[in-house]
């Protein structure tokens, strides 16, 4: 288009410079149209995020300080906290391995039909309000509740179990949050897995057994990592399965969080805390990144 | 034989756990549904008899008709700005270069990565300053950027599958750029753009922790007022309220299915 009006003294040169003006300012054209949701986000995220991180630096008097992070690794109160957290943390990401894994593996053996009919009983959890989900097991778990009363009227245990209000509890309710985040990936993987791999070990001698750890198991890691590190993730910063099925007995980071501002005002030692949990979960992030790739995410 | 008989095992096995895993995944998702008829005054399972009495005490309850009503208003809106700024977003960088388009991806999917807790206080004392808490602005505004990296990954992940040659041939045979978005490349993906969107809308509705700090008075969220009435006591109305929860939950993921079937037959 702008052939015409360039000089005739280089056409090649100023051609090329052209074209090299107008592929940038083609990409600003892309960036731009990015522009609203990024700064939607950096509003709502990264501005608040980082002036509440800014806050753990200065002490009650204002001054430049490491007293809060002082106070919060030398506090038994948040040094529990911090092995509540990852305690349970813990212990829901290996009960959901041991449950989602076997679930996947089944669901891969099964016709696709059935397996297509499966997903929904993963799917309409997944959907479903993570609230109403804590809502159905407080109703589950409580005393009088219909586990602890067929659990006696089969005479396997005589006095009520202690199941709500609890750690018990927290865990039991967050592994059924969680297991959602780590069947999805994990079926995805193991879908793109070629059986027929599995079939050729076997036919070479390979005991069925042997070509399911040896073969298959290994392809599956990728997505068992990420699934992994997602309810890992998940689990360091839920607040609102642990708040109402602990019964304020299970404090975890982000409860403490919220209670010491809602309740003692301390902005300094919440976000000291928060500045320990991002990092935590940035760290968690980074691991998947390196080892399976944000960029899956985007692809599917 | 023997490896037979192991296999026939190990099947066996493999079998019986996935269902009861299914179970246990299933199960407490619909238990409040029979719960929420019952006509007992207390929550008991299973329940000895049925009414409607719990409906009743929700859709009569002005306080909790009114945390609905801020609930629908702030999910609707959350969509309708979320939807066409994710979408326009996703086209942008699926054009850009690798590395913009990297860096702000790791950028863009920091909503769902960041512990929410942390946003939320954040957002508070920001909101405090701006004085947004408690306002139908301020809820919708971060249900936004919470909803944004649903759509831009389901729209990115539509446009990966989209032969972008189409709207450069648009483009080559005389049309604009944004015409030729709009007429071309838009239809192509647009089932990506309806999942992305019911994604944003039930982001916004199930959202509990930023409503819970930044929503109140008048404009309480639905969320909010179960998570302070769930501290305190088990009431029945919250069975009826959500069952209907359940019921908009599983309507947005059968249009979630719809959509794939429709895209999969076009093929």
């Amino acid at each position: 288009m702008s052939i015409a009006e360039t000089n005739a003294a280089s056409p090649m040169l100023q051609n090329a410079s052209t074209l090299k003006s107008e592929e940038r300012r083609e990409r600003m054209t892309f960036f731009g149209l990015s522009l609203p949701a990024v700064l939607a986000i950096l509003i709502v995220v990264f501005v608040p995020v980082f002036w509440l991180s800014s806050l753990s630096f200065y002490n009650a008097a204002g001054e430049l300080s490491l007293e809060n992070y002082e106070r919060i690794f030398n506090s038994a109160l948040y040094r529990r906290t911090f092995v509540v957290t990852f305690q349970i943390s813990i212990s829901v990401t290996v009960i959901c391995v041991f449950m989602g894994y076997p679930l996947c593996y089944w669901l891969t053996r099964v016709s696709d039909r059935t397996a297509a009919i499966l997903m929904v009983f993963v799917l309409v959890p997944f959907w479903t309000s993570v609230l109403v989900r804590t809502y159905a097991w407080l109703v589950l778990l409580q005393r009088n509740g219909i586990i602890n009363s067929s659990l006696m009227s089969m005479g396997i245990i005589e006095e009520p179990l202690q199941l709500a209000h609890n750690l018990t509890g927290s865990i039991i309710g967050m592994v059924h949050i969680m297991l959602p985040f780590l069947i999805l990936p994990l079926y995805a993987t193991m879908r793109s897995v070629d059986t027929d791999l599995v079939r050729a070990a076997v036919g070479l001698g390979s005991s069925p057994r042997g070509a399911f750890w040896r073969v298959f198991f290994p392809m599956s890691l990728p997505g068992l990592f990420a699934g992994i590190v997602l309810v890992f993730i998940l689990s360091l910063g839920f607040f609102v399965t642990p708040a109402l099925l602990g019964g304020g007995r299970v404090q975890m980071l982000a409860q403490r969080i919220e209670s010491t501002i809602t309740v003692y005002s301390n902005w300094g030692a919440a976000s000291a805390l928060g500045v320990v949990l991002l990092l935590l979960a940035l760290m968690m992030i980074w691991l998947m990144n390196r080892v399976f790739g944000l960029d899956k995410l985007f692809m599917r | 034989m023997e490896q037979v008989g192991q296999r026939k095992i190990d099947g066996l096995w493999l079998t019986v756990v996935g269902i009861a895993v299914l179970f246990f995944l299933i199960l407490p998702t619909l238990i409040v549904i029979p719960m929420s008829f019952s006509g007992a005054s207390f929550l008991e399972f299973p329940p000895t008899s049925f009414s409607f009495r719990w409906y009743e005490s929700y859709f009569t309850s002005p306080e909790w008709m009114s945390a609905t009503k801020t609930s629908l208003i702030a999910a609707v809106l959350t969509t309708a700005i979320a939807t066409p700024l994710g979408s326009l977003c996703a086209y942008g960088l699926h054009c850009s270069t690798p590395r913009i388009r990297n860096t702000v991806q790791v950028l863009v999917i920091m909503p769902i990565v960041v512990p929410v807790i942390l946003i939320a206080v954040g957002v508070f004392s920001l909101y405090a300053k701006l004085g947004l808490n408690y306002t139908l602005t301020g809820i919708v505004i971060a249900h936004t950027a919470l909803a944004l990296p649903f759509v831009i990954v389901t729209v990115m992940s539509g446009l990966q599958n989209y032969d972008f040659d189409q709207e450069l041939a648009a483009r080559s045979l005389g049309a604009s750029r944004a015409y030729a978005l709009w007429t071309i490349t838009v239809p192509q993906v647009k089932f990506s753009i309806q999942t992305g969107a019911f994604l944003a809308f039930i982001t916004s509705l199930d959202e509990v922790v930023i409503s819970m700090l930044v929503s109140g008075g008048d404009n309480a969220t639905i969320t909010r007022r179960m998570f302070n009435s769930l501290r305190d006591q088990l009431d029945p109305t919250i069975a009826a309220i959500s069952t209907c929860l359940i019921v908009i939950s599983v309507a947005m993921l059968v249009g979630v299915q719809l959509i794939g079937r429709n895209k999969n037959s076009d093929k």
